[in-house]
């Protein structure tokens, strides 16, 4: 790709931007959010056109027209949220919408057996009839890749593949990727998470506002010159420290059980803390956040707040006791994308941003212009429909959503996830203000140094129990994941 | 340039309204008639009653929903008006007891929408069955007519020149609008319809706030049930058949989304303004009722054809 440009209504989102892949390369794309990652994605997988430059696959100039385009050409794309078809099998996904025919009709027996060997050949063994409903993330992820080489994918961008999984999973898409990559297939890596880009990469190509602004061979860069390759300015110590002293006790969580989730479930968050909630996907972690906002209804256990005892039924009564909740998924659960930024951060204010009913439409807007200016927020402007924004400023959206109102016990599920190098830093330092104001954060995190360096006690759930409680200053990654793993130390 | 929700809301607002204008550059050129003040106020007044259950049904549609039971809480409401009436309950009385029901019926969609869980096509579709079932039972299946001239005034009345359908409906605008533009309650119907889990993660009163958009829904044709009655100078259990498509169809002229989430109160008023036109204009054309039913099926599918291409272009 060479000389891309695309405009969108008030900015500019690529700027005479080239990448250049190489068949059997792992070439890592790498920027803050809102650098142009996602719109040279669309671009390449002829979701969005570009305003102009040109595409050359294996040094002819192409023009993509659409997705289904896309797809012939051999360009294939692995989103972050998953585009499977959830009720069907394994295999009717891998050949979803080319399945191989013999008299007009579906050959069910021809797919089940070129499944299994895509399968195979990534190394994997899954049942090909199994609905992909019934797969784990990770797995499903495979079902995609498996789709992409149906494809007979020459390149494959994988955005954020490794997100939603936990560590062996990621192992596992890794040692697919080296199998891919060894039968020539050029592979686009985006991810925020260095460790394994460094791993997994060859090359790596760094965009800022919308502009090249280097690529290099990974063995010749440190992570400290990558983070300032993308942010222009030095990111020291990537979990700012704060010097708060625990005081009141906020929220008191007493034997919360959700029959077959949750187990007698106890804990306590105290004004001016950081409570990390480490643990694998599905121990419960994201169910016990949602049980607390009364999101979900519960069969057992009583809360607390401030000391008095809450009734806690529905999320607007969290709201109203000044629970403020930053969900796991934000498109989904965090953001009405449909409304504007300032609707969005009005959403859980309206008690506050009105009088007889009606709406302070001068007030809303004041509030969020301030909201936006503090967490710096890219938006051209307050009533910006949430849909047009990028992921990591979607995400600075919910969070002004809480930070504009009163609340005080704040509930973060996975607030990093998806989010750059450089956006994560400003989350942290925020929720480093939140605790110094007197505020106490409870934080769900699969990212474990993160969990660690930022929690002042981190909880380990373990199939809906809290397994294990340490001091995170005093505790180690190993130590952690053993608990989580259900192993003794 | 604005990219923002009213800079595109309001770009589709003008798309239709130009195409009102267009339509009526048209009928102005094949027929003399139509551009004169009494055909026009004519058309307003025919246009009044659709205008003002369109409206309500604006609500339902935008918090995700429908509302099919419009045309028969119409046909009940103006049974319970007009038992009222003759039994010489008097007027303030008998409108505040139609409205009463209008809005109790709308009360219940919303009830079995939020708390039964019904999909809200299977719930009014029954409102729809039996609300009408209810008119037919109370007045034994016949129309209850005449009325004394003080309620006739609400269809016949023009004060100022203008007829009283249209002030009714206009005031009736300019309260939704109040509502759905202004208010908690209607930024909470957005939400709702744009994403109902997280606007109740936000603490939104998602329940509440969704029957409030049916009890609006119900309270409109209660309105419009009044209007009704008092220029047909007669109360019938088989009124407002068909008068949920119409309604449906005038708001997604307007451009509301039936996804939910998205839609203005203004683009409804216009989508009946369009479809008001336009049968009148096909009458003074002498085109016949089968013909209009054809014309009008088209408008609303190259409407909405518009819409979603206008959509994926941006």
């Amino acid at each position: 790709m060479r000389g891309i440009c695309k405009q969108f209504p008030g900015v500019v989102a690529l700027n005479d931007v080239a990448l250049e892949v190489q068949p059997g390369e792992v070439h890592v794309l790498l920027g803050e959010n809102g650098a142009g990652k996602s719109t040279l994605v669309k671009i390449l997988s002829g979701a969005v056109q570009k305003d102009a430059g040109e595409i050359a696959l294996a040094g002819e100039r192409v023009e993509i027209r659409g997705p289904d385009h896309a797809r012939r050409l051999g360009i294939s794309i692995i989103y972050q949220e998953l585009t499977l078809v959830p009720h069907l099998s394994v295999a009717e996904n891998i050949f979803l919408g080319k399945a191989p025919r013999r008299w007009g009709l579906v050959d069910w027996r021809q797919m089940r057996h070129d499944a299994e060997r895509l399968l195979h050949g990534l190394g994997l063994a899954i049942d090909v009839t199994r609905p992909v409903s019934g797969l784990g993330l990770a797995q499903q992820q495979m079902v995609e890749v498996a789709r992409a080489l149906a494809d007979e994918a020459r390149v494959l961008v994988m955005d954020e593949p490794t997100s939603a999984l936990t560590g062996v999973e990621v192992e596992q898409l890794f040692s697919t990727t080296a199998r891919l990559i060894a039968r020539g297939v050029a592979v686009v890596y985006i991810s925020h998470r260095m460790d394994e880009v460094f791993r997994i990469g060859h090359r790596v190509t760094v965009l800022r506002d919308g502009r090249n602004v280097a690529t290099h061979r990974l063995a010749d860069v440190t992570v400290a010159e990558l983070v300032q390759m993308m942010a222009n300015r030095e990111v020291s110590d990537q979990y700012p420290r704060r010097q708060v002293a625990r005081k009141s006790e906020l929220l008191r969580v007493e034997g919360l059980t959700r029959r077959g989730i949750l187990h007698d479930v106890n804990l306590s968050l105290h004004a001016g803390e950081v409570l990390g909630i480490a643990g694998l996907v599905g121990a419960g972690r994201t169910e016990l956040a949602r049980a607390i906002m009364g999101a979900d209804p519960i069969d057992a256990g009583r809360i607390t707040i401030r000391g008095q005892a809450a009734r806690i039924r529905t999320p607007a009564a969290a709201v109203r006791q000044g629970l403020g909740f930053l969900p796991e998924d934000r498109k989904a659960h965090g953001l009405v994308l449909s409304l504007s930024v300032q609707h969005n951060i009005a959403l859980p204010n309206h008690q506050r941003m009105s009088k007889w009913g009606l709406l302070d439409g001068r007030r809303e807007r004041r509030d969020a212009q301030r909201m936006i200016e503090q967490l710096r927020i890219k938006t051209p402007a307050p009533d910006r429909i949430t849909r047009w924004l990028s992921g990591g400023n979607q995400q600075k959206v919910v969070l002004a959503k809480w930070l504009a109102g009163h609340a005080d016990i704040f509930i973060f599920d996975e607030p990093t996830r998806g989010i750059d190098v450089a956006a994560r830093r400003d989350i942290y330092e925020l929720i480093n203000g939140l605790v110094e104001r007197g505020a106490g954060v409870i934080m769900v995190s699969s990212d474990l140094p993160e969990v660690l360096g930022m929690s002042d006690r981190v909880l380990v759930m373990r199939l809906g129990r809290i397994q294990a409680e340490f001091d995170a200053s005093a505790v180690s990654e190993a130590a952690v994941m053993n608990a989580a793993f259900g192993v003794a130390s | 340039m604005n990219a923002g929700a009213a800079g595109i809301t309001s770009a589709r607002q003008l798309g239709t309204l130009l195409g009102l204008l267009a339509l009526c550059c048209v009928l102005w050129i094949l027929t003399p008639h139509f551009l004169t003040v009494s055909n026009l106020l004519n058309v307003l007044q025919q246009s009044a009653i659709n205008a003002i259950v369109a409206a309500g049904m604006t609500f339902a549609i935008i918090s995700g929903g429908i509302d099919l039971s419009v045309g028969s809480v119409l046909a009940l409401s103006g049974i319970v008006l007009a038992n009222v009436l003759q039994a010489g309950g008097g007027l303030p009385l008998a409108v505040t007891l139609a409205l009463a029901t209008a809005a109790a019926c709308g009360l219940l969609n919303g009830l079995l929408v939020t708390g039964g869980r019904l999909p809200p096509f299977i719930a009014t579709l029954g409102m729809m069955s039996v609300a009408r079932g209810l008119a037919l039972i109370w007045a034994e299946g016949r129309p209850i007519s005449g009325f004394d001239e003080t309620f006739r005034l609400i269809a016949t009345g023009r004060p100022l020149g203008v007829p009283a359908p249209v002030l009714i409906t206009l005031v009736v605008y300019g309260l939704a609008h109040v509502a759905l533009a202004h208010s908690v309650f209607g930024r909470s119907v957005y939400a709702i319809g744009g994403n109902e889990e997280a606007s109740r993660l936000s603490g939104v009163p998602v329940r509440w706030h969704k029957t409030g958009a049916y009890i609006v829904c119900g309270l409109s044709s209660g309105v419009a049930a009044v209007v009704l009655t008092a220029r047909l100078n007669s109360a019938q259990p088989t009124a407002g058949i068909m008068y949920e498509l119409d309604a449906i169809a005038a708001t997604v002229i307007g451009g509301t989304s039936l996804f939910g989430g998205e839609g203005t109160l203004v683009g409804a008023l216009i989508g009946a303004l369009i479809m008001g036109v336009l049968r009148n204009g096909l009458n003074l054309l002498d085109v016949s009722s089968f013909v209009q039913q054809l014309v009008i099926g088209i408008v609303i599918i190259v409407a909405v054809l518009i819409d979603t291409a206008l959509k994926r272009g941006r």
